[in-house]
């Protein structure tokens, strides 16, 4: 059977050039970054060099890298170390509707600590609206989190506009930029942002390894005491292979910056026009145009996400959906009713995301493979014979 | 480790008894798509038995096998039977559903019952009317 793999957004593959440069401090350099002799010499150089890889990608200084072991972490830190550090001066925060959990769960857990929290709305395509993000800042608010881009409808945020927003009022600007970074250019001195989360295992490094750039001179609260690892604001023996992979990705990164999008927009575009094309009431999901190059996301209607999901698998296609049912909390995607969408079709929402392993064939084997499946689950839908029904009683 | 297990696979693959019975006894809808899952049973009752039985199902995969189990076990059935199809009936005969999609397996019986309710609520009234008549 043919395997295609296009949930890129779960988790890209480690690139064959990243395991190498993983596998010697697993091997022989395997001494502790702390330590005063050679092997730790070692490792220190691994992990300062992966420093300045991972800063260079996004235009920061190396000194400003705080390697973690996720982008849930990075948020949470970014979230709860910002805020708690910044107290004094208030306890407003502002995060979009569309965050990840790690952010948005962070918000919840500080309000429990006594914050105060905006939730700014999105518009239909899942963008923000920089004048909104501008009205609901207060004389208190301290911290401001919007993502780059959603990963799960592929809307890249007005970043800069945000930013500049911001600025004005004197809070701190975090974005959580783990869907775009080593995807699409980011800079963030461009960007204007004063903290940035990144995840490895987003752009073909190793899962477990992250990254939080803080920009130099802004205060936070440590997330894990214990040592003076990551500056004291970070203790915990340094990951050194994870944290290696992490500066070779973004080192290849950084150099085919430029060919991934040129890559994965055509594959992208195609699906985007091809499956409301071979399959009737079907919703694209995001931003036509502000969109991540390897997304394509879609609500099917009259039919439920996972049950396609488990289809699709089947025929050896893996992809990921937004439905209540594949979630384990089994509530439909925040994303998508933040949109605005009813939840029977939020229901129907599958994400398909490419990678540089994706060909043009992939996109043709799903046109191919979709139709059927979509039919099928329809047959048995109630919704979609009520629909037919209803349809056949407004011609009469 | 795969999600489901086989027998809920076999289920969801070939899902058994699908589709809608155009002059139905008994008809039991439940769910909503907030929830994420929605079942329509549809009944044929022949002398006190369930001679046929079609449903249609919105929902995860979980929901289809569950939908199919119960048209499986409830065909031939008397109504009095049927009745006693539980949730938990029917996981034990799915071999199990994960914890957090338990609640779609109450979906399956509870429509299958109001299926039933449905038709011995139009029967009696229909009953009652004949007896009318004679008088």
């Amino acid at each position: 059977m043919r395997e295609v793999y296009l949930d890129h957004v779960a988790t890209t593959p480690v690139l064959p050039e990243v395991l190498e440069a993983m596998l010697p401090y697993f091997r022989d350099a395997y001494g502790n970054v702390q330590s005063l002799h050679n092997w730790g010499d070692k490792a220190r150089e691994a992990v300062e060099e992966a420093r300045g890889k991972v800063a260079s990608l996004i235009g920061g200084e190396a000194e400003e890298i705080i390697f973690t072991a996720s982008g849930t972490e990075s948020n949470n830190f970014a979230l709860k170390g910002l805020a708690m550090a910044r107290q004094s001066k208030g306890k407003h925060i502002v995060v979009s509707a569309i965050e990840h959990f790690s952010v948005l769960h962070s918000a919840k857990t500080l309000e429990k600590w006594g914050f105060e929290v905006t939730e700014v709305p999105v518009d239909k395509y899942g963008l923000v609206d920089p004048d909104k993000v501008a009205r609901s800042l207060r004389k208190d608010t301290i911290l401001v989190s919007i993502m780059h881009a959603n990963s799960e409808v592929g809307t890249v945020e007005p970043i800069k506009e945000i930013a500049g927003a911001v600025k004005k009022s004197g809070a701190i600007f975090h974005t959580d930029a783990v869907a775009t970074t080593g995807t699409i250019p980011v800079d963030v001195k461009e960007m204007g942002v004063d903290a940035l989360s990144l995840a490895g295992n987003q752009f073909y490094g190793p899962k477990g390894a992250g990254a939080l750039w803080l920009k130099k001179g802004v205060r936070i609260i440590p997330f894990l005491d214990g040592g003076v690892q990551e500056g004291g604001k970070r203790a915990g023996t340094e990951d050194v292979p994870a944290i290696a992979g992490l500066g070779k990705a973004a080192e290849i990164a950084k150099a085919g910056m430029a060919a991934r999008a040129k890559r994965l927009s055509p594959l992208r575009d195609k699906l985007l026009a091809g499956l409301p094309k071979s399959i009737e009431h079907v919703i694209v999901t995001g931003h036509p145009t502000r969109r991540l190059p390897g997304n394509a996301s879609f609500c099917v209607e009259f039919i439920e996400g996972e049950a396609m999901l488990m289809l699709l698998n089947s025929k050896g296609i893996a992809v990921s959906s937004g439905s209540a049912c594949t979630s384990r909390a089994l509530k439909a995607s925040h994303v998508l009713i933040a949109m605005g969408l009813p939840h029977e079709i939020a229901q129907g929402s599958l994400l398909f995301s490419f990678g540089l392993d994706s060909s043009v064939e992939d996109v043709d084997y799903v046109l191919e493979t979709m139709p059927p499946i979509v039919d099928r689950l329809r047959q048995m839908s109630p919704l979609y014979s009520k629909f037919l029904k209803e349809q056949k009683g407004g011609k009469k | 480790m795969p999600v489901y297990n086989e027998k809920v696979m076999d289920h969801f693959m070939n899902p058994r008894n699908v589709g809608e019975i155009d002059n139905a006894d008994g008809v039991g809808e439940v769910g909503n798509p907030v929830c994420g899952d929605m079942m329509t049973f549809y009944i044929k009752v022949k002398d006190n038995h369930i001679s046929d039985v079609k449903y249609k199902t919105f929902g995860c995969g979980a929901a289809i096998a569950v939908s199919s189990m119960v048209s499986e076990m409830a065909k031939g059935k008397t109504l009095e039977e049927a009745k006693k199809i539980t949730p938990a009936l029917v996981a034990k005969q799915l071999k199990g559903l994960p914890s957090n999609k338990y609640h779609c397996s109450n979906l399956g019986a509870q429509a299958l019952n109001k299926a039933i309710d449905n038709y011995q609520k139009e029967h009696s009234k229909a009953a009652k009317s004949k007896k009318g008549g004679k008088k």
